[in-house]
């Protein structure tokens, strides 16, 4: 009987002639902590971690993204607190200037298709767009992983997911990932593999995939896996027969087809990721601000648009616009492009690479009442702020800004 | 924390509309306000500060007592505080028909006990009654009533035991 993509990498990793339901010890190629629960593993580390805390300096490494630089000074104290440890011991930090630790783990190709990386960031499954296993922990987690290389994991089943057609132009990855959403919300496949197939996926670039994955954990999926398609093996540089994928003859616990033929932009109203509409039935929302950037929507790819969309129009009076590139080197290319100008001159505000407005503070949160469109992934009440945040894609929240209302991207077209 | 396999206590069923609270996130549980806090006794405070009907449960909550709720308990972020609250506020265990992933692995790291009951009803349990959970066969227990979840894992129990990975790990 063959295996399915998890089985497959978690075999490679020390986990033997695995199967669902089987725990297992997992060797992890990258060991990651942010400064959001860093500090603890630094804790946990100080605790139990003994003589030897880091079992391989070279796969061992910090990345700063929720708070950056820290506003509040606890998040200042803890940041400090890690440096100092990966000082002593010799480790990496990619520091408050470095953005989204998920991304720069792909950027700096750690995370090629077959590894593993863990972290404590619920997104890091976003790996599952490069065929890579990634998985968000708690601090105790990640210090043993630090400490020791492994993780112990259950094998969870897998279920493949055809995605059938081609969307509606207009229609993005994050359109595609809500789709998805509605259709199985958060209970269908919890605790599930997911590999996600079908002629949008084997034709979508890096960053498509990367949206599309990201939105696993909203899922309540383990991960989301996307074979590595051309544009993937690309960026690494590797040929298929490198990279790993699932056997042909692999048994699934569950085999779905969505049908996105035609799909048209969406839209998730609060308070959840899976209350999703059509952006043509919410165009009475008048919004007060829109948020473009985060781990889902956050790459040069996206905000390269966002910038096109915006350039030679303006932001409508009285809404804020808030641009985050999700990393240092995203923010270089769009500042040497001119994107950021684009952006900057039809009114955004423009700031540092990081998380942006998931972590509470980085660019401001909402106040009551106030309505937000956001291209991250969450919108449970309070997450944000404590007014009421929409997630949608960048041509959605892009068209939102300049009409100051809920509003398509084809809308867009007819403004100047 | 003493180790038992059958923990007996007062049961906190959280409800939302009548039916059984489901999608409680980790934002509920534990709001990221207070992430940058370390030291476990200080996260009780906080523990469903920012659940709707329950912002007083750390004022109310007695040592000793069971939390149940229903699907998906736990989703969201990876932030241990949302189990260390509980531990903080010394209750012995959550029951739910489903949880998070990452929250269980969580919880079963730290040594806290969590048991899941899937497909149970809405009324099967009234709030406050006094229950018993049997960690090793999986069942939730009060008056007359019974119901029949899945038993903790080999490794949840190892760790369990242990009182957190490592000192399991201290033992391996």
């Amino acid at each position: 009987m063959g295996r399915t993509l998890i089985e497959k990498i978690m075999s490679s990793h020390g986990g033997g002639d695995c199967r669902p339901g089987d725990v297992v010890w997992i060797d992890i190629d990258n060991r990651t902590a942010r400064d959001f629960a860093g500090a603890s593993v630094v804790g946990n580390l100080e605790k139990y971690g003994g003589d030897s805390p880091i079992a391989d300096r070279s796969k061992t490494f910090f990345t700063f993204d929720c708070n950056v630089p820290a506003n509040t000074i606890p998040y200042a104290n803890n940041q400090q607190r890690i440096r100092i440890f990966a000082r002593k011991n010799d480790l990496k930090v990619y520091d408050v200037d470095a953005g989204i630790g998920s991304h720069v783990v792909i950027e700096e190709k750690f995370a090629r298709p077959g590894t593993t990386t863990v972290g404590t960031d619920s997104h890091l499954n976003i790996m599952g767009s490069v065929g890579a296993f990634g998985q968000g922990m708690g601090d105790v987690d990640i210090a043993y992983a630090f400490k020791t290389g492994k993780v112990w994991f259950e094998i969870p089943e897998s279920v493949r997911v055809t995605l059938n057609g081609i969307p509606a132009n207009g229609t993005e990855a994050k359109d595609i990932a809500l789709a998805m959403l509605r259709r199985f919300s958060s209970h269908e496949l919890l605790g599930k593999s997911v590999e996600i197939y079908g002629p949008w996926v084997e034709s979508a670039s890096l960053e498509e995939c990367v949206t599309l994955s990201s939105l696993a954990t909203e899922m309540g999926a383990i991960i989301a896996f996307i074979p590595p398609n051309n544009d993937v093996l690309h960026f690494f540089g590797i040929t298929r027969d490198e990279a790993v994928y699932a056997d042909s003859d692999a048994e699934y616990l569950e085999e779905y087809s969505l049908d996105i033929e035609g799909l048209e932009p969406l839209i998730a109203a609060p308070p959840s990721p899976t209350n999703v509409f059509n952006v043509s039935e919410k165009t009475d929302v008048k919004v007060d601000g829109v948020f473009i950037g985060s781990c889902t929507n956050g790459t040069y790819q996206d905000l390269k648009y966002a910038a096109e969309l915006l350039k030679g129009r303006k932001v409508a009076p009285g809404v804020m616009l808030k641009v985050v590139p999700a990393t240092r080197a995203t923010w270089a290319r769009l500042l040497e492009e001119g994107h950021l100008k684009d952006m900057f001159d039809a009114g955004a505000i423009v700031s540092n690479a990081g998380c942006g407005g998931c972590a509470s503070g980085q660019i401001g949160m909402t106040g009551e009442g106030e309505v937000q469109i956001s291209t991250s992934n969450r919108n449970f009440k309070g997450k944000q702020g404590k007014g009421n945040t929409y997630l949608a894609g960048i041509g959605t929240a892009a068209a939102s800004a300049v009409l100051g209302r809920i509003a398509s991207v084809h809308e867009l077209k007819e403004v100047r | 924390m003493s180790v038992e396999m059958i923990l007996k206590g007062r049961l906190w069923v959280l409800t939302e509309n009548g039916q059984l609270f489901s999608d409680i996130d980790t934002d509920m549980i534990y709001h990221n306000a207070h992430l940058a806090v370390t030291d476990i006794d200080k996260m009780g405070q906080y523990a469903f500060g920012n659940l709707e009907g329950y912002k007083d449960f750390a004022d109310k909550a007695q040592p000793g007592d069971l939390v149940l709720a229903g699907d998906n308990f736990g989703s969201g972020s990876s932030r241990q505080h949302a189990v260390d609250c509980f531990k903080a506020l010394g209750v012995q265990a959550v029951i739910a028909r489903s949880f998070g992933a990452i929250y269980k692995r969580n919880a079963i790291n730290s040594g806290f006990p969590i048991i899941e009951l899937p497909g149970l009803p809405d009324d099967l349990f009234s709030q406050f009654e006094i229950a018993e959970l049997n960690l090793e066969g999986g069942n939730l227990n009060a008056g007359d009533n019974r119901y029949q979840g899945n038993p903790m894992s080999e490794v949840a129990r190892d760790i369990y035991l242990a009182g957190g990975l490592f000192q399991y790990a201290e033992r391996m």
